[in-house]
């Protein structure tokens, strides 16, 4: 059933099945989406400028997630030689990366009014920031090595090195002290965000999740034509 | 056992022993990761004079003076332990008293604080503005909401 996810050529039916009802989708979600934020609340104490959360905290998760899904794609593809997960790999790495980039900048014009700072070398933003680092030298990665099994390797067992970094992004508010504030929405807790604007947040993260699905679609498609041109 | 789950499992022992080494790397190095001390931690170890240090508390309810334009006075609390900052400068926007705070300065003889950077921590509690009227309304305001 989820074959798709490991077989280029299932992956490709597919994917051609669900593209074009997934781009309306996508773009009711966001519209829908658009209309909740503009008449989401205004905080009690942070105002207007609350209403940068529905841009930085959904990148935020797509970043990590990103990460999380190559990770898993390397342990796979490493583990059980399945080619389509390098294919994966080097397909979503920029993604992540635009994801971070947003949440990096969002965030900065978020803590300037808020805290009166552009930036501070905290753990969380030092973490991310790092994030952002490895997936910069992912990308570069891809344009080393002639051998594309070696290439693909060394940016598999990279990633992986890399991904020690999610869990400390992840728990950096808990087990430092901090600038940033700790997390809202948590498994264990009820959230401590009022339900009126939880919605119009989940409502984005799912819009900002198709969004990068539907280019994530696009890129493997091209890299797996690309494959069978060359091969 | 099949080669591929042998190399499954060499993976998965090789991520854990990497990421137990990074743990030890990050909890034996705590004091240089934390952004800020609180003014009990500052206390107690008894940091060197004239060092730039960051602490981080509550600004004191009724501590707050205003000497003159962009000059302030106010104290730092962690419930516990209090100090005497002296300030210079613009203030963030959600600055106020009972307000999170992380300020930057040296510390001077009299354990007072002179900042040259002022932050303003918020927590990670988000409501709309109208229901914050309404639980005062109602007296259900609770204080840990800050």
């Amino acid at each position: 059933m989820f074959n798709f996810l490991i077989n280029p050529y299932k992956f490709n039916k597919f994917v051609d099945i669900i593209f074009k009802p997934l781009v309306i989708l996508t773009l009711l979600v966001l519209t829908a989406g658009l209309f909740l934020v503009y008449f989401s609340p205004l905080d009690y104490q942070q105002g207007l400028t609350v209403k940068i959360m529905y841009i930085h905290v959904p990148s935020a998760w797509l970043a990590l997630l990103t990460y999380a899904i190559m990770t898993i794609y390397s342990i796979i593809g490493l583990a059980f030689k399945i080619p389509f997960s390098f294919i994966i790999n080097k397909a979503i790495a920029p993604i992540g990366a635009v994801f971070t980039i947003l949440c990096l900048i969002s965030g900065s014009m978020w803590g300037k009014p808020m805290w009166g700072t552009w930036w501070v070398w905290d753990a969380r933003l030092t973490s991310v920031a790092i994030l952002f680092i490895v997936y910069l030298l992912i990308i570069f990665l891809n344009q080393t090595f002639e051998n594309r099994e070696v290439r693909e390797k060394t940016i598999a067992i990279f990633i992986l090195i890399g991904s020690i970094n999610l869990p400390i992004i992840k728990f950096s508010v808990d087990w430092w002290n901090t600038l940033h504030q700790t997390a809202s929405i948590s498994k264990l807790s009820a959230p401590s965000i009022d339900m009126s604007m939880l919605q119009p947040l989940l409502i984005m993260t799912i819009g900002f999740s198709m969004i990068g699905v539907i280019i994530a679609i696009l890129r493997i498609k091209a890299e797996i034509l690309l494959r069978k041109k060359f091969l | 056992m099949s080669l591929r789950f042998q190399r499954l499992i060499l993976i998965l022992i090789t991520l854990v022993f990497l990421s137990a080494a990074v743990v030890l790397i990050l909890f034996n190095t705590k004091q240089n990761i934390v952004f800020f001390y609180t003014p009990t931690e500052l206390i107690e170890n008894d940091f060197i004079l004239n060092k730039k240090v960051r602490i981080g508390g509550y600004v004191k309810k009724s501590s707050f003076i205003k000497k003159s334009l962009n000059t302030y006075e106010f104290k730092i609390t962690d419930n516990v332990n209090e100090l005497l900052v002296f300030y210079n400068g613009i203030l963030p926007d959600l600055f106020r008293e009972g307000q999170g705070t992380v300020i930057e300065g040296f510390l001077n003889n009299n354990n007072n604080i002179v900042a040259s950077k002022v932050y303003a921590k918020h927590d990670e509690n988000y409501m709309p503005a109208s229901i914050k009227k309404e639980l005062e309304k109602n007296n259900q305001w609770k204080k840990n909401y800050k």
